[in-house]
């Protein structure tokens, strides 16, 4: 399974990229398991995403959370709480 | 359902004239504009850019201009919101509703606004002499927000 991921704002500038295609593994099935997936890359990807800090998930356009279940070819993104209007 | 996301300044007197022609059961106009200001924080803000994510959020505002519709009794709406570089004085973001009577349209033009700041994929890049900074998110917007969750 293979998932698209994207990255927004501040998010975007502190981990480098605005996507990137994921292939999951097994253990990789909820939005929350591929956030920590991507923490334990360590570095700014640890730093972004740490525990604690705001950071918003949507799934296929839509708004998720940590429990979401991922599907084939799904659009996963994270970014900062928004700032708009 | 009129939602728009573009680069481009808009001019509030053209977009109330296409959203209520020949609809002579309009009766009230009720319309936010959000514009730059040069302070923020105590620092003075020389430009910002707005970044969105294309897709995303345009059917997150079309979902809460619905939302309105459900709720209120309201005609029509239109959001129209800018992103790229933007400079103090100019517009960021305009709201229109139309309505029969003035209540509703007053109503459902702030749930929009409210909505939109909580809800709408947009982020906010300031330049101040110190530095770019992202522009921190309000907890007083989400208060905004929650604010219809009981009444009305």
């Amino acid at each position: 399974m293979q998932i698209n991921l994207k990255f927004f704002a501040s998010l975007r500038e502190a981990v480098g990229t605005s996507q990137e295609t994921l292939v999951l593994t097994s253990d990789l099935k909820t939005a929350g398991q591929v956030k920590d997936f991507l923490c334990q890359r360590g570095g700014v990807w640890a730093e972004a995403l740490a525990e604690g800090r705001a950071v918003r998930i949507a799934c296929n356009q839509e708004m998720a959370d940590t429990s979401t279940l991922l599907s084939d070819g799904c659009e996963l993104a994270f970014f900062p709480p928004v700032t708009g209007g | 359902m009129p939602v728009r996301v573009q680069t481009h300044d808009f001019d509030l007197t053209t977009e109330i004239t296409k959203l209520r022609a020949d609809t002579p059961k309009v009766g009230a106009v009720v319309t936010f504009v959000g514009t730059v200001r040069d302070l923020n924080e105590g620092e003075h803000v020389a430009e910002m850019e707005l970044e969105h994510y294309p897709g995303m959020t345009e059917k997150a505002l079309e979902d809460i201009v619905s939302q309105a519709k459900s709720r209120w009794d309201i005609f029509d709406a239109l959001v129209i919101h800018r992103v790229g570089p933007l400079k103090p004085l100019e517009q960021i973001v305009l709201v229109a509703v139309t309505s029969a009577h003035r209540g509703e349209a007053f109503l459902a033009c702030e749930f929009i606004i409210d909505y939109l700041k909580t809800l709408a994929p947009f982020w906010k890049k300031e330049q101040t002499p110190s530095g770019a900074r992202w522009v921190d998110a309000r907890v007083s917007d989400d208060e905004a927000m929650k604010k219809w969750d009981k009444a009305h």
